[in-house]
């Protein structure tokens, strides 16, 4: 056991975790309690915290955007990847741990939009961490009532015959949406397609667009 | 951890079967939306079987396994003054224990 953090009275700032600004919540302090508590009982340590934060942290939409663009290039691989998203990704070399993914493909008539009602569910691995708007409770409550409007908002107008269908990630799965592939991009290839891949669009609050 | 050599439930339902979520508000983790609660929807499709989160957050096993689905409602009736478009749907992670057979229709 390390005496390191049994003693001090929490007036500095953690370097794995920074607490700065605002006084801490309830929530915040209970979270310092328990994480020092683990470390200082040796069930974890501050450099394999620091690491996990450093892996959340370097995980980035771009690897979402590899898989879409290999599935819009590449009909079986797309084919396999609504079957097995997880599967798909592992395949292009991606890291996904134990992230159970589902892909959803927009198309002419569907458009999918992905949000976590309950708290902040998101492909992290492939998406990084959530844009903070994904975590606001106004989009928790207003994606699954008024989808339309929140994607009006987001200057994404989808027209009366275009279904919208929300996931609300609920439970174990995860979801990346595979947007509609841009006209105007034929003949370009994996790397190109995959910078015209935006976070946004693999949410599915907006569309892929090319230029 | 592979779940394959722990028990499992087997699964009740079907894709395309008629389900009505459980119309219940117990205390603690529980991943059912309120919104869906007493809700009538269809199958889309068997997520496979997951240790019952309500069970997990107490540090129990959370087993047997719980069957997930994803099911799938009609925005409007979900929501009397829903604005969209009366194709527009939304689909829910919902686990078997609670969901029932919607009898009324089948």
């Amino acid at each position: 056991m390390s005496g390191h953090h049994d003693d001090h009275d929490h007036d500095h700032a953690h370097p794995a975790a920074p607490e700065e600004g605002a006084p801490q919540g309830y929530y915040q302090t209970l979270e310092v309690a328990v994480r020092e508590l683990l470390i200082a009982k040796g069930v974890i340590t501050p450099d394999a915290l620091r690491r996990q934060i450093e892996k959340m942290d370097g995980a980035h939409a771009g690897r979402g955007g590899q898989l879409v663009a290999r599935a819009w290039l590449d009909p079986a691989f797309k084919a396999r990847a609504l079957a097995d998203g997880s599967a798909a990704a592992r395949e292009l070399g991606l890291e996904v741990g134990a992230l159970r993914l589902i892909v959803l493909e927009s198309t002419a008539s569907l458009h999918h939009l992905v949000v976590c009602t309950l708290c902040s569910c998101y492909p992290r691995p492939l998406l990084g961490l959530p844009p903070d708007w994904y975590k606001s409770r106004e989009y928790r409550s207003r994606a699954v009532r008024e989808p339309r409007a929140v994607l009006a908002e987001f200057g994404t107008i989808v027209p009366d015959d275009v279904e919208v269908r929300v996931h609300d990630s609920t439970a174990d799965m995860r979801y990346l949406v595979l947007p509609v592939r841009p006209a105007g991009t034929e003949g370009w290839d994996a790397e190109r397609l995959a910078r015209l891949v935006t976070r946004d669009s693999m949410i599915g609050v907006a569309r892929a667009e090319a230029g | 951890m592979s779940g394959d050599e722990q028990p499992a439930l087997s699964a009740n339902f079907r894709p395309g079967d008629r389900v009505r979520v459980r119309r219940a508000n117990p205390p603690g983790h529980v991943r059912t939306p309120f919104y869906s609660r007493g809700q009538v929807g269809q199958i889309e499709r068997l997520c496979g079987t997951f240790p019952n989160p309500e069970e997990l957050a107490y540090n129990r096993s959370g087993l047997p396994r719980q069957p997930l689905y994803r099911v799938r409602f009609r925005q409007c009736q979900l929501w009397p003054d829903y604005a969209g478009a009366a194709a527009d749907t939304i689909e829910i992670e919902i686990y078997q224990h609670w969901l029932e057979p919607d009898e009324a229709r089948q």
